[in-house]
């Protein structure tokens, strides 16, 4: 599905990742993870299409297809979602809006007519059940006054909403307490699939606890240094970052 | 630059879809102003006695004045000899008795605007005073309103049947000197609409007035007065276009409404004058002075506008709240792209005890666009326990566009509350990328932003308005974002 061959990204000139290679396939989790400032949000950004980045060297395809060569939103219409770390408040566009939008954009993409209101509002219910959500969630404008915890459950509700074939999630985790966690956990793993894949991306080891990874890998100045099972996410909590920069130095 | 922006940059030509010209054979005045000029054009009109007097009254004083120069807009002095001050579509001499007389040209033209005057395709529900440039060539629905009692006619029309109801409020709100523009339209306006909705009648249907300019360097001067007499409601809506012509064009046009006791007014306007092009040549100076009055107790009056076009726009809707209880209440989008110009707010004088006002203005800037609210908010000495609250968001798109803000408050009521709530933002990089991650291009993405921005006023809107509003601001920012 995806496939990360020796891909060198820079942003202003400064390299910030270096040579990653990263396949991952349907149905497959992996977990990134990396101290702070090893290129974990550079690579969702330049997955998802954000601009500021360059490419400098190797590729990344996506279903066959070129990725760095589409467009965020085309990105977004043949399956790519990225889950933000700080999703951003659109003030007077409700969540419910938003979501209609993007589906019905989506739908079009694939020649698919505009969604019918009636099985929309049948189909986006269930996804709020299905996330322990509240109903009026849904006619609240997009993350206005939405807690963190809100915020990130709306995350993954657009994600329940719009099935996308590959989920980018950037530290889903952070600022979330434990309840909060859970949640979003239980909701990623609802919409698990055999076609979906998952990237997450985490500098803890706390999510893997409810999210089950089939690989880890970790970041460490722009290069993958260390891939794993689920085991390995626990070396790292034991040991620490510093563990395999060291080994990576030596 | 990313591939979005370039996709944009693309669209930026996309061009102003009501830009036709109707080729028709008109009477059109030689360019130029003088008192033969207005005596002309009163006998054109076939006007009562008292207007003859009533025009030369205001040209003298006009020509004593000069056009004010406090805005924040900028544009070359306008040689108002160089302009013709009557142009109508030739017709014959009583004209026409019903929509079959009308010439065929003028009603393509407006089925080509999205407005059939056909009466059955007419959605139901609203009456259409169409005015082509000087005149008013059609009035739907006329019997159906006159069985309510409903007047509901062009202004030439009242003039000369009701000469009496327009000579008591005529001016009564905007007098002949009020200012520069005001003082020029009352000498040579030459139509627009009139409606007087009787005592305790509920208008049964939305009255809508589609203005169109076609002919070249004519002015538009129209003229609308509404009267609401005690405990009736009426809600009426304003549209208007122009082709797309390379000098620009004067449109100077004033509105008066008149609250009596417990009535309420609805005054819905969607301004889509042609804006120029992209380097600002062209379009429509939009000069226009809106007022009502509350004059009885408890009566209302609420403005809503959505203000798209235009190279200028100089309009300021106003409530004298006169009446003890009355309430006026100003809503407002102004977008302005390319180099358009827009100086645009409200007054809301109060007068009488317990008089509330609303204002919420949302300005939108993009391009090189210039984009400013003036309010004033006035309390006088009697109006025990007035109320105001303003409410001023802009939002800028860009970085080369300006925003700007000035309200004026004058108290002199000890009682009085007035509060003032301003904002200014920016549509953020972080927003698109969001929207654009979710499959929406960045060009819905700004659309479904700015609706967002204006959402408190398009609430506002009689439905059939809003959508028609939605559709005109994504169309406006096209071109915006890159």
């Amino acid at each position: 599905m995806l496939n990360i061959e020796n891909l060198h990204v820079s942003v202003v000139d400064k390299p910030i990742l270096k040579g990653i290679n990263l396949q991952v396939k349907p149905g497959e989790i992996h977990a990134i993870m990396g101290p702070n400032g090893s290129g974990k949000s550079t690579l969702s950004h330049v997955l998802s299409g954000k601009s500021g980045y360059t490419v400098t060297q190797g590729q990344v395809t996506y279903e066959g297809k070129d990725l760095t060569e589409m467009a965020p939103e085309i990105r977004a219409r043949e399956g790519v979602f990225l889950a933000f770390q700080y999703p951003v408040e659109i003030p007077g566009v409700s969540n419910i809006y938003l979501l209609k939008a993007a589906l019905n954009s989506i739908r079009k993409h694939h020649g698919l007519s505009e969604v019918d209101a009636m099985d929309f509002l049948t189909l986006i219910k269930e996804k709020v059940r299905l996330l322990e959500m509240d109903e009026r969630f849904l006619y609240r404008a997009v993350n206005e006054g939405f807690s963190g915890g809100e915020k990130k459950r709306n995350e993954i509700l657009q994600m329940a909403v719009l099935e996308p074939k590959l989920c980018i999630l950037d530290e889903t985790d952070s600022g979330l307490d434990i309840d909060a966690l859970k949640v979003v956990a239980e909701g990623v793993n609802s919409i698990r699939s055999p076609e979906r894949s998952f990237v997450m991306i985490t500098h803890y080891q706390r999510l893997l606890d409810y999210i089950k990874p089939d690989f880890v890998h970790v970041l460490a100045h722009g290069q993958i240094v260390k891939s794993g099972g689920p085991e390995l996410a626990l070396e790292l909590e034991e040991k620490g970052y510093s563990w395999v920069e060291n080994k990576q130095a030596a | 630059m990313s591939a979005s922006a370039k996709e944009i940059e693309q669209l930026i030509g996309k061009e102003y879809k009501q830009g036709f010209v109707t080729e028709l054979e008109t009477d059109t005045f030689p360019p130029g102003l003088d008192e033969e000029v207005i005596y002309k054009l009163w006998k054109i009109k076939n006007e009562p006695e008292f207007m003859l007097e009533y025009r030369l009254k205001a040209f003298r004083h006009w020509q004593t004045m000069k056009s004010p120069e406090w805005a924040f807009v900028k544009f070359d002095p306008i040689d108002y000899q160089a302009v013709s001050y009557y142009s109508a579509p030739k017709r014959k001499e009583d004209g026409p008795k019903s929509l079959d007389e009308v010439d065929p040209q003028i009603l393509e033209a407006y089925k080509k605007l999205g407005i059939p005057l056909d009466e059955q395709e007419r959605l139901a529900g609203v009456a259409v005073d169409a005015v082509f440039d000087s005149v008013s060539v059609a009035t739907t629905f006329k019997s159906k309103l006159k069985e309510a009692g409903v007047i509901f006619c062009p202004i030439s029309e009242a003039l000369r049947e009701y000469p009496e109801l327009v000579q008591q409020y005529l001016g009564s709100v905007v007098p002949t000197g009020d200012n520069f523009f005001a003082a020029l339209n009352s000498a040579v306006f030459t139509d627009g609409s009139f409606v007087y909705i009787p005592k305790g009648v509920r208008c049964p249907m939305e009255l809508s007035t589609y203005f169109r300019i076609n002919a070249a360097n004519t002015g538009q001067f129209e003229r609308t007065l509404i009267i609401a007499d005690e405990g009736s409601y009426v809600s009426y809506l304003e549209g208007c276009t122009a082709p797309m012509r390379d000098e620009n064009q004067l449109h100077a046009a004033v509105v008066e409404l008149i609250a009596l006791d417990n009535a309420e007014i609805k005054y819905s306007t969607v301004q889509n004058w042609y804006p120029g092009d992209k380097e600002g040549k062209g379009g429509i100076y939009n000069f226009v002075t809106k007022r009502a009055d509350c004059r009885g107790e408890n009566s209302k009056v609420s403005w809503t506008q959505v203000e798209t076009g235009s190279a200028i726009t100089w309009k300021y809707p106003s409530c004298v709240l006169t009446g003890n209880n009355s309430i006026g209440e100003f809503y407002s989008v102004a977008l302005t792209n390319n180099y358009q110009q827009a100086d645009t707010g409200t007054k809301m004088i109060h007068i009488g005890k317990n008089t509330r006002s609303t204002i919420i203005s949302k300005g939108i800037s993009a391009g090189r666009a210039q984009n400013t609210y003036r309010g004033l908010v006035k309390v006088l000495k009697g109006a025990e326990n007035a109320r105001n609250y303003t409410q001023c968001d802009s939002l800028l798109v860009g970085d080369k566009c300006g925003a700007h803000t000035f309200p004026y408050v004058e108290v002199k009521q000890p009682s009085a509350q007035v509060e003032h709530e301003a904002t200014t933002s920016k549509i953020s990089e972080d927003q698109l990328f969001f929207c654009q991650q979710r499959g929406l291009s960045a060009e819905d993405a700004v659309s479904m932003i700015v609706n967002g921005f204006c959402k408190e006023v398009f609430k506002e809107l009689p439905m059939e308005f809003a959508v028609e509003a939605q559709a005109l601001l994504g169309l406006s920012l096209e071109g915006s974002v890159g």
